[in-house]
């Protein structure tokens, strides 16, 4: 599915890196710890979060992520919407929880991908 | 370095938690100008990234050094810090020292160097108590 999709699933709004809205996505990956996404996560093009601070886009810089979803309204500040635009990462937050937003995700397609997926 | 093709320096700030990160983000970027590999960009930016964290939260900073060859990435990164108590221990994955505050930050998971050791094709560290550590991780190029 397309990030475009994702943003009209989850009612989400663009906060920055918009140009990324056609770019096709196939895996995703849901955590607050960031530790664990560096640990765990392999090739997964989505990242849904709770956390809210410029280490969640330092983290999908390093493992090339493409989109950030910012879930239970979290508002990011400028500088974070900024560094997403500066590393072509399409910012999302929506007002959904993190369980209903993976949970639509995955029925609309989305896979945990990489050997943790199965 | 004999053969090296970058040479690099960094100095991670002691206390700001938000530009933790910079240093392997610009190494990120200049080893993608020089055409390596995707994958062997990813093992650094993460092996790197994941030091960088560590220097930020158990010691105070430091200075980090990247070596970029046609052979391999070498990576160097020392602080002034505390040293590490249990290397055994430190290794082990789940097993971490940091504050609380910092597991309230994403991180503190005790997944760092387990995970450094996982994406480096070798990792050396030297340590002594009360006067800092110096992480050693090469990256090797594909053959």
């Amino acid at each position: 599915m397309t990030v475009q999709s994702i943003k009209e699933l989850l009612n989400a709004r663009v906060l920055g890196g918009d140009d990324m809205l056609d770019r096709e996505v196939f895996t995703a990956c849901g955590s607050d710890m960031m530790s664990d996404v560096l640990a765990h996560v392999d090739d997964q093009a989505v990242l849904i979060t709770g956390l809210c601070n410029p280490q969640v886009l330092r983290t999908a810089e390093m493992m090339d992520i493409v989109c950030v979803i910012m879930v239970r309204n979290k508002q990011p500040d400028d500088a974070m919407i900024q560094m997403a635009a500066e590393r072509n990462i399409c910012l999302l937050a929506t007002s959904l929880p993190m369980f209903t937003t993976c949970g639509l995700l995955y029925d609309a397609g989305l896979r945990g991908g990489g050997q943790h997926g199965k | 370095m004999e053969n090296s093709l970058m040479s690099l320096k960094y100095h991670v700030s002691p206390t700001d938690f938000t530009r933790a990160g910079e240093a392997s983000s610009d190494v990120k970027n200049k080893l993608k100008k020089l055409g390596v590999p995707p994958e062997i960009i990813r093992k650094v930016a993460i092996a790197m990234y994941e030091g960088e964290i560590n220097m930020v939260i158990h010691a105070n900073g430091g200075d980090i050094s990247v070596d970029i060859t046609p052979d391999a990435i070498f990576m160097e990164l020392k602080d002034v810090g505390p040293g590490i108590e249990d290397i055994d221990k430190a290794m082990q994955a789940g097993y971490s020292t940091a504050p609380d505050n910092v597991r309230s930050l994403g991180f503190g998971a005790g997944m760092g160097l387990p995970n450094m050791k996982k994406n480096s094709d070798t990792m050396d560290i030297q340590t002594v108590l009360g006067q800092g550590t110096t992480v050693t991780m090469t990256v090797n190029m594909p053959e």
